[in-house]
């Protein structure tokens, strides 16, 4: 590790990792993080407020949801987090946390339920975060041809979509490469401002 | 630092907040990825100020951890660890180093050039 650069400040920065249940989000941390997956976990006391599909619902509740999340050292002053979103995409409480001041987010999606992502890119695309679609091939096999997923998922032609196998690093890290060039180029062309929500 | 009242989650029934002596909203807004450091003060007195604190301090000494970790460690919920720490911050125990939240104000070149930063970090990995 290096000594700390006496003109860097120490920060962070984050990337969020998102995508259906059970669609490898803890595997794909858990490949590049230098440290065991470790869990948080944040509550909500509420008389919820519109915070998912049962709107309205006025009983006081408490939802505890829980993030999973590793850590890269990038140098001795700067430390990259991936978070990864919780399993139910109702927690919306907990995501508008999440994405303040993430670089990106890597939406993963398991060709057979393709559908399972729409909410999270939905969500990216309103809170105008630039994020990219990892195809996880869970039995080695794509099922999908690139073109017919970006088609159906009705992303822009610019959005990176690439193939990932979740569990090896070398992969996840060439997902989370893929993810800086994207944002730089966008950042490069000017279509950056106002991202990061 | 922002204080954001509407995003923070609260958890007033939790046991947990009897060590934050039932406040459950933080002097300061802290993100979960910022860094927390503690302080050379933090180092002397951070060990006699409660047991909770002690080891926020003494975890924090050894190496840079994030909020996120702080509470992951602590098995606290992410708001009680917020509110240790920012208590800790003002009382010159801990020092906190705000993430670079990319789009968020910091200036388009700060933020191309923490990009690149963190390219070439993955490209070393
Ligand atoms: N074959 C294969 N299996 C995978 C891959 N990624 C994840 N898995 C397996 O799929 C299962 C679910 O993976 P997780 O990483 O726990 O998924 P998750 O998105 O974190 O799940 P939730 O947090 O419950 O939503 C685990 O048994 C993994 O071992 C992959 O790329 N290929
Ligand atoms: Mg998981």
């Amino acid at each position: 590790m290096s000594i700390r650069q006496p003109n860097n400040r120490v920060t962070s920065a984050k990337i969020v990792i998102a995508g259906g249940f059970g669609v490898g989000k803890t595997t794909l941390v858990g490949s590049v993080s230098e440290i065991t997956p470790l869990t948080t976990e944040a509550i909500m006391t509420s008389a919820s407020e519109g915070v998912d599909d049962n709107d309205m619902v006025q009983d006081k509740t408490t939802t505890t949801v829980a993030m999973d999340f590793g850590r890269i050292t990038i140098d001795s002053d700067l430390i990259l987090y991936l978070f990864g979103t919780p399993g139910q995409t109702r927690f919306w409480f907990m995501w508008d946390e999440l994405v303040r001041g993430a670089i990106g987010a890597v939406v993963i999606v398991d060709t057979r339920r393709l559908a399972d992502c729409f909410a999270a890119i939905d969500f990216f695309e309103h809170r105008r975060l630039p994020y990219l679609i990892a195809l996880n091939c869970f039995d080695g096999r794509q099922h999908h041809d690139v073109n017919d997923v970006r088609e159906a998922l009705a992303v822009s032609p610019n959005t990176p979509i690439v193939t990932t196998d979740a569990r090896s690093r070398e992969s996840t890290k060439q997902v989370l490469i893929t993810l800086v060039e994207y944002v730089l180029t966008m950042r490069r062309a000017g279509a950056g401002a106002g991202v990061g929500a | 630092m922002v204080v954001d009242r509407d995003h923070e989650p609260t958890g007033a029934l939790v046991r947990p907040y009897a060590v934050t002596r039932g406040r459950t909203r933080p002097r300061l807004e802290i993100a979960m990825e910022a860094l927390v450091e503690t302080t050379a003060r933090g180092r002397l007195n951070g060990l006699s100020s409660g047991r909770e604190q002690a080891t926020i301090a003494g975890m924090c000494g050894t190496r840079l951890q994030s909020l996120a970790e702080i509470a992951a460690h602590m098995r606290m919920p992410l708001g009680v660890a917020r509110v240790l720490v920012a208590d800790m911050a003002a009382d010159g125990l801990l020092a906190v180093h705000e993430p670079s939240g990319i789009g968020d104000g910091g200036g388009d070149l700060v933020g191309t050039e923490l990009l690149e930063r963190v390219l070439s970090g993955l490209r070393r990995l």
